[in-house]
């Protein structure tokens, strides 16, 4: 399909000015990619900086790309137009097989690259921890502990309900609906459920895992930035998924050791779930809506922390 | 199909779009008309849901509202919407495009479609059966599914996956009509590289539903048994496995995202032509690009799934994603080597045309985004998401579907739409599709899960604006359905090539008789697109054309 008429030569002027576009476009597509990070929330785990570099990289590389189908089609439009009661048929341009090979290609090399850069972020990320390792849920193990315990990470049991978390560290005799890390420490998480599917998701760490029923999942991650974060449920678990939500507090190690004695201390309690206070209120209103699945009963924990203070993320 | 005469027929009666017709023009209407009366009630839950979301409280429905609103948004815009109003088109444009009278297939042709009016009753009864409308997303993920609080058997999540079922069923019947008829029913001299790119694309995206529309009735009837009869395919307390529903799910869902906007690429690939007075540039590697996505789209479902599934297969369908970016960008960079150097007019059906372009092009983009692991680990089922499919549904696919009723309106009613009232149509559907899906995406970056009833209130401000968006889309509407009530009933006359296009419906009558072209098929002997070549498209086609002008000098 090479039987396209001879383009024109462009001229040194339309060269120049070419490329001065083509400079503005990539200087605005840094730009864009700087201001990439000011979209995330802030970095508060080691697997952050990974995720963010990748986001600014593929909003750099994007930027430049929209920006040049939208220069193109906006040149066509202002220079390309029919003249008013032009009736007339342009030049039949069919196509042009070098120009058909080059916008496959540069696609083609510009993909794989993006593509053997997230499997680099992939593959460090899987250095780290935060890759899960899954297996049956059964019996015996939960009596006989973990294989985890020997390793120098805190371990947390993560227990997602309709609708409230629980955390249980084993070993400490602790239980809280809300989420205490120790920073800069790596943590082994087991997370299961008792009904549906969640997800375990904290926006400021970058990392997202379904909670299976039926599974236990091992899911590491070492948080990076002393703070209180949200943990919102991911995956779509009925009535009160929107209020699924518990407070993620990353703490220096002495806060966190006291934490856990303290918490050790402290009597069993009814722990956080928003959803069991709407539902009561539902329920003294009268009928409202369409049936629903009765919330779990509030975890009894020792700590129940708050989901009230201020967030970081 | 009786009828040979190649003179325009009185224009219909209006009763026969009420009625058992087998005339694929009929029932190209009758798809159109009852895709745009579901598109107008989903459009409508969409208000609601965005009026819930102006504020972070969940304090405009109760949250199992909320959850049935956006259940059936989704299920309705896709099953009773964007199928259905493109297998209109189908109807309407295929045979007249390849020169056939009706459809292979026409009896089932209408079964197929008397289907989608079944269904989409049992989808608006779950609304008034005792348990509510399904609630557990358009996905239906099990166990939250499987979840019946009432406990009967007629209960809103078994009449959902019953309408699936059907959707399916309808939507196979379909495919083997539309696969048929573009394979066996071609006029003479059509080989497949003379073959306009829309039944290219049909052809492909056909193709698509006969492959992955087992796996999804499949895996539906499985949630049906679960549901119902109590076994434990997905039931993990029974030993069975909720992930493998989302493959089945996937495994068609994905590729009904190329069902979707391949044909909206076929429509592109017809219209950039015409409003730029210049052959497609590159057609034939736009065509085979078509099949490209096609092997591609199969290939790539674990994507939507990446949270659930094992790093081994998250590196392998991150690249399979990325690869599709660039048969779809061949097909992009094609549009806009046919606008260069054309002859643009800004009519509506091209604004629509380059509207839906630039939103693709964003949405591509952010696709790639979502393609790569460590991203999408942060953003998947998020609001980001949301809005990245929303760009490729709304802002691509039903842009490129309003442009091809502009364009083709006076073929088949015979009447001109007016252009005022589709600009303004258009101006508004493009601002406040942007307005609306735009904002979701910095939500998403920033951590707000999708299918929320509340929210935090970091959120407050891009969600005020994303609902804003939504009222303006609302409003958008309106233009589009007074300009297809009023034209339809007064507009000015069509001639037989109102847009001086090149095309075999383009030598019928406006709008075509019953049988198309009857016993005078015309021999074709060039490739479509062939603006500014002065070689004609069929034998003999002055002489049709100076018929076709006769005759509408004289009624």
């Amino acid at each position: 399909m090479s039987s396209s008429s001879p383009l024109s030569r462009p001229g040194s002027f339309s060269l120049i000015a070419l490329a001065l576009w083509i400079g503005l476009m990539v200087a605005i597509s840094v730009w864009m990619a700087g201001q990439a990070q000011h979209w995330l929330p802030v970095q508060a785990s080691n697997a952050a900086p990974l995720v963010d570099g990748l986001f600014r990289f593929e909003t750099g590389v994007g930027s430049f790309v929209f920006l040049g189908v939208v220069s193109v089609v906006a040149w066509t439009l202002l220079v390309h137009r029919a003249e008013k009661y032009d009736e007339s048929d342009a030049e039949p341009i069919e196509g042009n097989t070098r120009l058909e090979v080059i916008w496959t290609v540069i696609p083609l090399v510009l993909v794989m690259a993006i593509a053997w850069y997230a499997i680099q972020v992939n593959t460090k990320l899987g250095v780290l921890g935060p890759m899960e390792h899954i297996h049956p849920r059964n019996a015996q193990e939960e009596l006989g502990g973990y294989l985890g315990d020997r390793l120098p990470a805190e371990q947390v049991e993560v227990i997602a309900r309709q609708w409230s978390w629980e955390f249980r560290y084993p070993g400490r005799n602790v239980s809280s609906t809300e989420l205490h890390l120790e920073l800069d420490r790596p943590v082994t998480f087991r997370l299961v459920s008792e009904d549906v599917l969640h997800g375990f998701y904290i926006p400021a760490f970058r990392l997202k895992q379904d909670v299976i029923p039926g599974r236990a999942i091992n899911f590491n991650l070492t948080p990076t930035r002393v703070g209180r974060y949200r943990l919102r449920d991911s995956q779509f678990s009925g009535t009160w998924f929107a209020a699924n939500q518990a407070d993620v507090v990353v703490e220096s190690a002495d806060d966190h050791a006291s934490w856990l004695k303290q918490g050790a201390a402290a009597p069993l309690q009814s722990g956080l779930s928003p959803a069991v206070g709407e539902y009561a209120d539902r329920q003294a209103r009268g009928p409202a809506g369409w049936p629903t699945v009765v919330p779990a009963p509030p975890p009894q924990v020792n700590v129940p922390g708050s989901n009230s203070l201020p967030h970081d993320a | 199909m009786t009828s040979t005469a190649l003179v325009p027929e009185p224009l219909p009666s209006w009763r026969r779009y009420f009625g058992f017709s087998t005339d694929a023009k009929v029932i190209g209407i009758q798809y159109i008309v009852v895709a745009f009366f579901f598109f107008l009630i989903a459009g409508l839950l969409a208000m609601i849901i965005r009026g819930e979301l102006l504020t972070p409280a969940s304090d405009l429905v109760d949250r199992t509202v909320y959850n049935g609103l956006y259940t059936m948004h989704g299920t309705i815009m896709l099953f009773l919407f964007t199928f259905p109003v493109l297998n209109g088109l189908n109807n309407l444009l295929i045979p007249p495009m390849i020169g056939a009278p009706d459809m292979a297939f026409p009896r089932l042709n209408a079964v197929a479609f008397w289907m989608v009016p079944v269904f989409g009753f049992l989808l608006i009864a779950s609304f008034f059966v005792p348990s509510g409308p399904a609630t557990s997303g358009w996905w239906s993920y099990p166990p939250v599914s499987l979840q019946n609080p009432l406990g009967q058997l007629i209960n809103g999540e078994f009449l959902w996956v019953l309408a699936v079922a059907l959707s399916g069923i309808s939507s196979i019947l379909g495919a083997v009509n539309f696969v048929t008829t573009i394979l066996r029913m071609r006029a003479p001299g059509m080989g497949f590289f003379r073959m306009p790119v829309f039944c290219w694309t049909a052809l492909a995206a056909q193709t698509l539903q006969l492959i992955g529309l087992p796996a999804l009735t499949g895996g539906a009837v499985m949630l049906l048994m679960d549901l119902t009869l109590g076994t434990s395919f997905y039931r993990p307390e029974g030993g069975g496995d909720p992930v493998l529903y989302q493959h089945f799910f996937w495994f068609y869902s994905h590729p009904a995202v190329y069902v979707i906007i391949l044909p909206a690429f076929g429509i592109f690939s017809e219209l950039f032509p015409v409003y730029s007075r210049k052959p497609l540039f590159g057609y034939v590697y736009v065509a085979v690009a078509s099949f490209i996505i096609v092997g591609l789209g199969l290939v790539v479902w674990v994507h939507h799934i990446f949270p659930s599934v094992a790093q081994w297969m998250r590196n392998l369908f991150m690249v399979t994603t990325m690869l599709i970016a660039v048969p779809t960008g061949v097909k992009v960079f094609a549009w806009l080597g046919t606008m260069w150097r054309g002859k643009i007019k800004l009519t509506t059906p091209m604004l629509f045309c380059i509207g839906g372009l630039i939103n693709f092009v964003f949405a591509g983009i952010t696709g790639v985004m979502l393609a790569t692991v460590p991203v999408d680990i942060h953003v998947s089922n998020t609001y980001f998401v949301v809005g990245h499919f929303h760009y490729v549904i709304y802002g691509a696919a039903v842009m490129g579907i309003f442009a091809a009723i502009y364009h083709w309106f006076p073929k088949f009613t015979g009447r001109m739409p007016y252009e005022g009232l589709g600009k303004l149509h258009f101006v508004l559907t493009f601002l406040g599709a942007n307005l609306n899906f735009l904002p979701m995406h910095p939500l998403g970056l920033m951590g707000m899960p999708r299918r929320v009833s509340s929210y935090d209130p970091e959120f407050a401000f891009w969600n005020v604006l994303a609902s804003l968006g939504a009222f303006l889309l609302g409003v958008s509407i309106i233009p589009f359905l007074l300009n297809m009530i009023s034209s339809w009933v007064r507009g000015p006359r069509a001639n037989h090539n109102p847009w001086n296009a090149i095309g075999l419906e383009w030598l019928l009558p406006s709008p075509p008789p019953e049988d198309n072209f009857g016993d005078h098929v015309p021999t074709v002997i060039s490739r479509p697109y062939g603006y500014g070549k002065d070689e004609p498209l069929v034998e003999h086609q002055a002489e049709i054309e100076r018929a076709l002008t006769l005759a509408e000098a004289t009624r």
